[in-house]
């Protein structure tokens, strides 16, 4: 494979980055005052960079003509739908953060280029077929987001949210380091199709410490339990925009980077890493649970729920097939939009003076002073429930069918009885804005493209969406085919 | 009728009124409502008018691949129609219920019953299994609103106890969904009634559909999420709780435990009859000491269902056809109590028994009225009760005379609760000024009573009518379960009807004497 083809397969991060330098410039040249044209901009190159993978997508690319220097980086159908979520993510997190820092006066030219940055680095996870590639994407991400967490300096919470996730990222860095250390010193290789080749007969303990240490590593970036202590913390501390940011697009792109070590890597022992993900899963979705019933702040309660979503998620990848898989990809598309809608809805949360408010209880008799965020919040918290109709319930639907069909009965049976406890809260926040009296304490002013971008996750989430079922579908399935034919 | 999709139409109709009552003020969202419904009943009626007695066992089919992983099939047969036929009948009568009571939010409120509307016959209608779940868990989320938003004092407590009780309920049903899917390779439901699942698979599963069946029954002792939820809910939602929602429990077990699980039904059988008569004698004694209307009449609600699970798992004809009379009797019958409870709450503002007292004097006809159907609610010959009650009870008597024999007993406490119900607020003294001062039923009181009144003695006097399109589904089921149902103890044999020679002649002479 020349050089050139190799340029072309990995044309979107080449849009990301360059952008992002250009972008870097102008920033340092222009200062905050050009932010919002900054913020446009890095719209646009996103945008570019998903127009650019779209094709791959839907044509369900795989095989060797999508392998690019040769065997460190795979640009399939897979790492492209990934990276369809991861960018929309990113956009969203633009879209809404200028009038967030505004209000603080605070807007920051380097948030966009940060972002732009993270997009790049999650980008590079999700393709990486080698493992230090793939560690060479996670910390450009980790990196920015470091910084993003830290975005408001005058904040003492925001600047506590950046150094705990910093301190605690750093650490599983570590750990994951550690690991891949182990499985290069006992496989001899670090490209993804060499550990497979080298495992196919079975595992030593020294590669099974090296897998475990990897997944642990990865847990903690996705934050599942046991792994998850940092979230709540820095979900509450950091921005919104940026909390909005951290809950979706980089879920996505390391559970996609765990689906890859876990089945084209280590996809022969299924059994060595099937337990350790049955087990995150499970804790997960009872932590996220229970955690989350004695919350006062909403963006401490969506902490929790992401946590939870993610044990769920962790269910479609424990049963180990590409039909699991698949599950895992479609219920990722539906997570990106319930947790984008959350915080946009978060977000409109804001008293008369415009700041921010975030309990819980300045929620009550939202739905007779604001209907419709009360409503679409409504339509939210059942989704993330996962009661039907809203299409929330699809992705658990999928997931636990992917977990019926490889003979996980009892595994299905644990997690889908745990979401009851997950219920709980989700209807609390119903309750509050439904059954009690009015607070009057959110009535700030709305911002067009919040609303647009509520609406737009309200109607995806809403029965409408299972109109998309059928399309989803066979987009998560070429996904994971390109996946499962990995050589 | 040619092609018209008549059960999507069904389906759209109150789901566009929904929409349209949200954005209107209240008195043009009562009159969408209340339109809405009338249509859909309108279509029920045109629904039952074209249904082909005696035809194919699946009508008014449709089908369409809208969705992956499920299909939108639609279809019915008798048994469904007689239950969109209660849901459709109930529904105006329902708004009727709360055009004065409910005076906040009415928007919401009268959408949220349309949406109930919607997914109740979602429910009956669906041909697909996954389809059949959505509709009968979507459910959970407009009776939370109803029971939290409209509801009493402790509707807070009631909501979240209906919605997380039949959540638990429901979601082990999912995964045995999933796992039949997989068995079997098809999710439609027609073809999952005919295949036939292991037997020691049949226990599971038929296990993880009871946990929902038996809590949405309700069944002793997963019932007491009921009291709560009808007390706390307005009169409209109990109706709708009692009238329809109860059924859903007693339409999946006629509709998936019996005829996918045969066996595991029959290995099961004597739990269902153990809890059952549980439910008949405790559950009418808690009725016999409520203070509190509402709460009296959802004992009641508890002890009949029962009545409907011993006849169902009768495994005879009898049984199940006693099994679904009481069903739509029931739904009338409940329904019309809380409609009376509601009337005069609407008037004293209290659930108190107590409180009450000598209404015939100064309601006649509103005493009237409640005296028929406490009557058909105790059984009475010539009401629906009567017919179910009775089939049910035959049935179950072939099968083991001493399941008969307790819940029979629940026959003389129903009539011991209700009439002493009646005999406190009807009759008696006119202790309580405020009680004695109330005015008589208004004409909106008259049209929500009159009609469940004249379905109540119809059922009751001609049940042919209902009974005739369900004929040919019962057949079919009994014929399933033939190989495993369980031998009775009765051993019943038909024998001939010897002819009594002196009387025929005697018949003969006063026919003569008449003419």
């Amino acid at each position: 494979m020349d050089l050139t083809a190799s340029l072309g397969l990995v044309a979107p991060e080449i849009v990301l980055s360059l952008s992002g330098l250009v972008l870097l410039l102008l920033a340092a040249w222009g200062g905050d005052k050009g932010a919002r044209v900054i913020s446009v901009a890095a719209c646009v190159a996103l945008g570019g960079a998903f127009a650019l993978v779209a094709p791959s997508v839907c044509a369900g690319a795989s095989g060797p003509d999508t392998v690019a220097f040769g065997g460190q980086f795979r640009a399939d159908a897979f790492a492209g739908l990934a990276k369809l979520m991861i960018f929309a993510a990113s956009g969203a997190a633009l879209v809404v953060a200028p009038r967030f820092f505004e209000r603080l006066d605070s807007m920051r030219a380097e948030f966009p280029i940060l972002v732009l940055f993270a997009a790049l680095g999650m980008s590079i996870m999700v393709s990486a077929t080698d493992l230090v590639t793939l560690y060479i994407g996670l910390e450009l991400n980790s990196l920015s987001a470091y910084v993003l967490a830290a975005l408001l300096r005058n904040d003492e919470r925001s600047a506590e949210a950046g150094l705990k996730y910093f301190v605690l990222g750093g650490l599983a860095s570590g750990i994951l380091l550690f690991g891949m250390s182990l499985t290069y010193g006992f496989t001899g290789t670090t490209n993804f199709g060499g550990i497979a080749v080298a495992v196919a007969d079975g595992m030593s303990i020294g590669q099974m410490f090296g897998l475990t240490f990897v997944l642990a590593g990865l847990a903690f970036k996705i934050s599942a339990a046991p792994f998850h202590m940092w979230t709540p913390d820095v979900y509450e501390g950091a921005p919104t925009p940026v909390t909005m940011f951290f809950a979706s697009a980089p879920k996505v792109a390391a559970i996609a980077l765990l689906a890859r070590v876990s089945l084209e890597a280590f996809g022969s022992q299924a059994g060595a890493w099937q337990q350790i993900v049955i087990f995150a899963a499970l804790l997960s979705i009872v932590i996220g649970a229970l955690g989350a019933i004695g919350q006062q702040n909403v963006k401490r309660l969506l902490a929790y729920s992401s946590i939870n979503n993610v044990g769920f998620i962790l269910i479609g990848l424990a049963a180990g097939t590409a039909a699991g898989a698949s599950a895992m990809m479609v219920y990722l598309a539906i997570y990106v939009v319930m947790t984008v809608g959350s915080f946009v809805a978060v977000l409109l949360m804001r008293d008369a003076d415009g700041n921010a408010v975030e309990g819980i209880s300045d929620l009550a008799g939202l739905s007779t002073s604001r209907p419709v965020l009360a409503w679409c919040l409504m339509a939210l918290m059942f989704s993330l429930a996962g009661i039907p109709p809203l299409f929330g319930f699809w992705g658990k639907f999928v997931v636990f069918q992917a977990a019926v069909e490889a003979d996980l009965v009892a595994l299905a049976a644990i997690g889908i009885a745990a979401s009851v406890i997950g219920a709980f809260y989700y209807i609390k926040i119903v309750k509050v804005m439904f059954f009690d009296e009015p607070a009057d304490t959110v009535k700030g002013a709305a911002d067009t493209p919040h609303w647009a971008l509520l609406a737009l996750c309200a109607l995806l989430i809403s029965p409408l969406g299972y109109l998309l079922t059928g399309w989803l579908g066979s987009l998560a399935d070429m996904a994971a085919a390109s996946l499962a034919l990995a050589f | 009728m040619g092609d018209f999709p008549i059960l999507t139409a069904m389906l759209v109709v109150p789901l566009l009124g929904a929409i349209a009552c949200l954005f209107l003020d209240a008195k043009s969202a009562r009159m969408v409502a209340l339109l809405a419904t009338l249509i859909d009943l309108a279509l029920g009626i045109v629904l039952w008018v074209n249904f082909d007695i005696g035809g194919a066992q699946w009508q008014f089919t449709e089908r369409s691949n809208l969705f992956a992983g499920f299909e939108y099939a639609l279809g019915i047969d008798g048994i469904a129609l007689m239950l969109i036929m209660l849901s459709v009948f109930l529904m105006p009568i329902c708004i009727g219920a709360s055009w004065e009571a409910i005076t906040k939010r009415v928007g919401e409120y009268m959408c949220a019953f349309l949406i109930m509307e919607t997914l109740m016959i979602g429910v009956f209608a669906a041909q697909d299994i996954f389809l059949f779940y959505i509709f009968f868990e979507a459910g959970l989320i407009p009776m939370y609103l109803i029971i939290g938003v409209w509801g009493g004092q402790n509707r807070i407590y009631a909501a979240y106890k209906f919605f997380l009780y039949t959540l638990l309920g429901s979601v082990l049903m999912l995964v045995a969904m999933l796992w039949m899917v997989n068995e079997a390779g098809t999710t439609s439901i027609p073809a999952l009634m005919e295949y036939d699942f292991a037997p020691e698979a049949q226990t599971w599963l038929w296990l993880a559909f009871f946990a929902s069946f038996a809590v949405k029954m309700p069944m002793w002792p997963v019932h007491t999420w009921l009291p709560d939820a009808h007390v706390q809910a307005p009169t409209a939602g109990s109706v709708i709780l009692a009238g329809v929602l109860l059924k859903l429990g007693g339409y999946g077990f006629i509709r998936f435990s019996l005829p996918m699980f045969p066996d595991a039904s029959a290995e099961f059988g004597w739990l269902v009859w153990g809890l059952s008569m549980v439910a008949v004698v405790v559950t009418s004694l808690i009725a016999l000491v409520q203070h509190d209307m509402k709460k009296l009449i959802a004992y009641s609600s508890v002890a009949h269902m029962a009545i409907v699970t011993v006849g169902l798992f009768a495994f005879n004809v009898q049984g199940l056809e006693g099994a679904m009379m009481v069903m739509l009797g029931h739904g009338l019958v409940s329904g019309a109590l809380f409609l009376c409870v509601g009337i005069i709450y609407d008037r004293l503002h209290t659930r108190e028994i107590d409180r009450y007292g000598g209404l015939s004097i100064n309601m006649p006809a509103y005493a009237t009225l409640f005296m028929l159907f406490t009557m058909a609610s105790v059984g009475l010959p010539g009401t629906s009760n009567f017919v179910g009650e009775f089939l049910s009870l035959a049935g179950i008597y072939q099968a083991n005379s001493w399941v008969a024999f307790v819940c029979t007993t629940g026959i003389i406490l129903g009539a011991a609760y209700m009439l002493y119900l009646y005999r406190r607020i009807c009759f008696g003294e006119q202790k309580n000024a405020d009680a004695a001062a109330m005015p008589d039923l208004s004409v909106r009181e008259w049209l929500l009573l009159g009609p469940i009144a004249a379905a109540v003695l119809w059922m009751g006097v001609y049940p042919e009518s209902f009974l005739a399109p369900m004929r040919s589904d019962i057949q079919i089921l009994d014929a399933r379960l033939a190989a495993a149902a369980p031998e009775g103890d009765a051993h019943l044999e038909i024998g001939e009807g010897a002819p009594v020679e002196g009387d025929m002649a005697e018949e003969e002479r006063h026919e003569g004497e008449a003419h």
